[in-house]
Formats: structure tokens, sequence, C-alpha cells
């Protein structure tokens, strides 16, 4: 068993090796991973420090990505965002692909009513604009980041659900859990320790997908101002006041939207990256 | 086919049913009560003024009984009256602003449509070559691009820079006097950038997804066949590949509305649109409850309608659904 597993995931890594896009990806979350951790050694100013005399400056020497209206730092603040992006994205996915997941294999095991049950629960929550009952939610609550990435969690975990319940149906008529059903194993064991391990790859490209479209949620909510509050930096509410001032400093919009970009792009390029190394139809 | 539109339809009676549990308990379980939103500025409320507006919303009465209420008003289509200063009736302010977001997301729907299947296709016949290559990083990137941002920068460079285009509403001051020509002129410069960047976000999925499509139809026996029997590779492609490729794009249109739905907030709120997502997110602002919910249940039945639609054209032109 542990020979296959190193076996399977050397011939992954070289498959991601070869693509060139997908490792660009990488290497630029893992320069995110870097920056939040650094973020106060890199940050050239404190990201909350307010200079009345250096309000709204261009992009200078002194400040690359210039001042806002406040007179502190875009880029420190744009560096100390980084922090909540990465956040709000692993913990708002954690939370969507360990509810999607569950309900997926219990889903996809136990079939029948249950199944019929909780496929209709993803049925209807797919109705909703997600967006629209995130905001509903989440305005009726205090304004925090945990609160967010809960809602941005449980608002995204249906498609996860999906994806882990039509693995599921397809493993459990495989012979091994035959094998296991003999041997006495319980439900509990069969679905955690024979089904679950063999669902990770799907889950794992979804998860790397979902990371991107948190980040861009978050953004978004922090944009219309029920996100992240400040003083607390967040790409999404540097651009707040960039919409503000968007006749006179067009540094607040255009940077904080920059690394958004950069940013999703880059989750985006890994997660296909690692569909396609998991896909054996895919030639490496 | 009758059979299928009637089993088809007979499915949406639960989810339906679905759709008001959630709205309502999403609402009811959050903590705090609009009541208490409204006292919680004025501490001069008392006990009794409080309990008054508790009754007076219904709100004293136990859960399943106030969301019988609510079910019961909202099957005769009355979803309350607005807690905002106006009082007036929830449905009354959703039909001014409906059509402005249905006919704003349908033009964006046909314009996403309309360029993404020949981006597409363009893909998918030259596959591999720069073309298909530029494409590939336009879709890359669309999918990067946060709307909003996409919406600043427009307004920065057509409408502060370059004096283009109008930033916000949907139509000029004094345009009741313009000439008839002149006016739809006014309004179609106003809808120009939020259309962008209403169907931008969901063009480049749509290509991507075009581009596969097109891929598998052109793989199949079918495809070789007439390419065997001489046919010009124009007809191969428009005649022949198109029409099945186009398939499952139908599914997808019925996917696409609660995104478009959705982000009608935003660019809503950017461009100060008086629609239904502009309606929400000051309903959600001021806790404005039966605005929030109405709109909950309107939105997630739009979007059963979608699929419903979808779902019956396919069936219309896929035999195989039809007859299956």
């Amino acid at each position: 068993m542990a020979f296959k597993h190193t076996y399977f995931y050397s011939v992954f890594w070289q498959r991601l090796k070869c693509n060139r896009l997908a490792m660009v990806g990488g290497w630029v979350v893992a320069l995110l991973f870097v920056v939040s951790l650094l973020a106060p050694l890199l940050a050239p100013y404190d990201p909350n420090g307010i200079n009345a005399w250096r309000v709204l400056e261009p992009p200078s020497w002194q400040h690359w990505f210039g001042t806002d209206e406040l007179g502190r730092d875009v880029l420190s603040r744009v560096l100390y965002g980084a922090r909540i992006s990465l956040k709000v994205g692993f913990v708002a996915v954690g939370i969507a692909v360990a509810i999607g997941t569950v309900v997926g294999l219990v889903s996809g095991y136990y079939s029948g009513i249950v199944d019929a049950g909780l496929m209709r629960v993803v049925d209807i929550m797919l109705c909703f604009p997600a967006f629209f009952l995130i905001l509903a939610v989440i305005t009726f609550l205090e304004p925090s980041i945990w609160y967010i990435m809960m809602v941005i969690g449980l608002t995204g975990w249906m498609g996860v659900a999906r994806l882990v319940r039509a693995e599921t149906l397809s493993i459990r008529e495989m012979d091994y859990i035959m094998a296991a059903r003999c041997i006495g194993c319980s439900n509990m064991r069969i679905i955690f320790r024979h089904i679950l391990p063999n669902t990770v790859s799907p889950i794992l490209v979804s998860a790397t997908l979902g990371i991107a479209g948190a980040i861009l949620t978050e953004s978004a909510l922090s944009f219309l101002g029920i996100g992240v509050q400040p003083p607390t930096p967040s790409w999404g509410n540097i651009l707040t006041s960039g919409k503000d001032y968007i006749e006179f400093a067009w540094w607040l919009s255009l940077f904080p939207g920059l690394a958004i970009l950069v940013t999703v792009l880059a989750y985006n390029l890994l997660g296909e990256g690692i569909r396609d190394a998991l896909d054996p139809r895919v030639k490496g | 086919m009758a059979t299928y539109l009637v089993k088809r339809i007979l499915i949406l009676i639960p989810l339906m049913f679905g759709i008001t549990l959630i709205t309502f308990s999403v609402i009811h379980l959050a903590p705090g009560e609009p009541v208490e939103m409204q006292v919680a500025m004025n501490p001069k409320v008392t006990k009794e003024a409080r309990d008054r507006l508790r009754k007076f919303y219904g709100l004293d009465k136990p859960l399943h009984v106030q969301y019988l209420n609510w079910v019961g008003k909202l099957v005769r289509l009355d979803l309350g009256r607005s807690f905002s200063p106006d009082n007036r009736p929830v449905v009354d302010k959703i039909k001014e602003r409906l059509p402005i977001t249905l006919s704003l997301n349908i033009i964006a729907l046909l314009l996403e449509f309309g360029l993404a299947v020949p981006i597409g296709i363009l893909a998918a016949t030259h596959r591999d070559t720069w073309l298909d290559k530029g494409i590939t990083i336009f879709v890359f990137i669309g999918f990067a691009v946060p709307t909003f941002w996409l919406a600043l920068l427009l307004m920065y460079f057509f409408g502060v820079k370059l004096n283009w285009l109008p930033i916000s509403g949907l139509h000029s001051l004094g345009s009741d006097s313009f000439g008839l020509v002149h006016y739809l002129w006014d309004m179609a410069k106003h809808l120009l950038m939020p259309v962008l960047v209403a169907s931008f976000g969901s063009l480049a999925g749509l290509s991507r997804y075009m581009r596969s499509s097109m891929l598998n139809v052109i793989g199949q026996d079918y495809i070789t066949t007439a390419r065997a029997k001489g046919l010009s590779e124009r007809v191969v492609i428009y005649k022949h590949a198109l029409r099945n490729a186009l398939l499952p794009l139908i599914t997808l249109f019925g996917f696409s509305i609660p995104g478009l739905i959705g982000g009608s907030v935003i660019f809503e709120t950017i461009y100060a649109i008086p629609g239904m997502g502009q309606l929400f997110y000051q309903g959600v602002m001021s806790r404005d409850y039966p605005v929030v919910m109405g709109i909950l249940v309107i939105g997630a039945m739009l979007t059963l309608i979608g699929n419903l639609i979808a779902d019956v054209s396919y069936a219309l032109a896929d035999p195989r659904i039809r007859h299956g």
C-alpha cells in the first residue's frame, strides 16, 4: 500500500512539474504564504500609520503604491491584506470541504432516502443566488472576519458534496469495499478509512479552485462595506476608498485589484494543473 | 413530452417549499431580531414599546406560526410591508425594480452567448495554436478579475478620464424631455458599462465550455464521416458539429441565472442602477426583513424558472431526453 501511494504521488508530481502555468501558479501561492507570514518585516510602513501631511500621494520612491486618503502607505496595506485573503480562503474552504465531504460520503454510501433527502437540500441551496444568501446572513451578524469565513463556507459546500457523492457511488461497488464488509468493518470505518482516501483527488481540485472563489467573495463583501471592517486592511476595503477617490487617485484602485487578480489567477492555474495531473486521460 | 413536462413541474413543489423554509430560517435563526435593530440606537425605548413593536410585526408568536403566516401570505403574493419609512408593500417595490434587473441581465446573457460561442469555436478549430493559447490566457484572466474592480476601472477610463460614458444611473438629468431616439441613445450609453461588467465574468467560463464541447464533438465518428464524404471544413464545423456542440450550453444557461442575479448587487450598487440588487443591498443595510426575505425567495424562484426553461428547451432540442 505504502509503495503504491508513493508511486501515485511521484507520478502526480512529475506531471504537475511539466505544467509550466501550474508551476507559476504554485510559486505565486507559495510567495503569498511568505508575504503573509513576513508582512511585518516586508511592509515599509505601519499599515495603519496615519500621516496627515502625505494624503493621497501618487506612487513615488518613498511610497511605491502611493498613499490613501489618510496618508497610509498603500503598499503596506496591500501586503497586510494578503493575510486576510489567505486566512479567509483557507478557513472558508476548509469549512465547505468538511461539510461537503461528509454530506457526499454519507449520501453516496447509504443511498436511498438519506441520499434523496440530502441531495434535495443541495438542490435547494443551489437555487439561491449565493451572493444574496451570504449578504442576507452576514448583515444580521456582528461584522467579523470569523463570521465571514463561516458564512462563505456554509454557502459553498454543495459542489463538493455532489463531487464526493458521485465518487463514492462508484467506489462503493468496488471489490475491496465488499472485502472490508466481509471482514466485519463498521460502516464508519469503511466510509472514513476505505472510501474517503480515494476521494481526495477531486476534493483537492475543488478546494484549490474554491479558495480562489472565497477570496473573490470576501473582497466583494469588504468592498461593499460588510466584510472586513476598516482599519484592518483587506484588498476589498482598500478598493472601497479607491472608489470614493477614483477621480483623484487611480493607484488606490489599481494595486489592490491587481493583488486580487494575481492571487485568484494563481490558485486557478494551480487548481487546473492539479486536475490535469490527476486525470489519466490528459497527456502529461 | 407532456409527461416529461408534468414530472418536471411536480419536482418544483418540494423545491419551492424548501426555498421558503431556508429563507425563513436563515433570517430568523440569526441572532438579533428586527425590533432589536430598530431600538438598539435608541436607549429610551421602554420594554412596553418593544413588546408593542414585536406584536405589531407578529414576532411574539412561536416560530412555526410565524412561518405558516408568512408562507400563507406568500402564496397570495403578499410579501408584507417594508420596514423602511415609506412602509410600502414589498411586492410593489420589487415590481418596480425587477424589470430593470431582468432586462439588464437578459441583454448581458445575449451578449455573453453571442461572444462566447464564436470565441469557443475559434479556440476549438485552432486548437493548440497561438490563437487558442491567447484565448486560454484571456479566459483565465477573465475568471480571476473581480467584477467590482473591472467596474471601477471602466468607470475610471470611460467615465472619468475619457468622459465618453455616464458613470451612474439609467438616464441623464432631464431625459424626459428628449425625443425617443435621443432617449434610447441616452439609456444605451448608461447601460453599456453595466452590461459589459455583468457579462464579462461568465464570458470566460462559457467560452471555455464551448471550446471543450466543440472539441468533444469534433472527435466523434460522424464528424470523421462527414469529412470523409469530402464536405468542406466550413460545412462540417457549422452544420454538423456546431448544433451538437451547442446542446450542453442550454443547461449552462440555467446555471448562469443565480450568478447573474447575485452579481447584480455589485454592479447596480456601483453604477447606481435602481434594480433588484440595489434594493436588496439597501434592504440588507437597513435590516429590512420583509424586503430581504422577499428578494431571496424571488431570486431563488427565478433560478428555478430559469432551470425549468433550460431543461424544457434541452428536451425540445434533444430527442433522447424527450423520449427517454
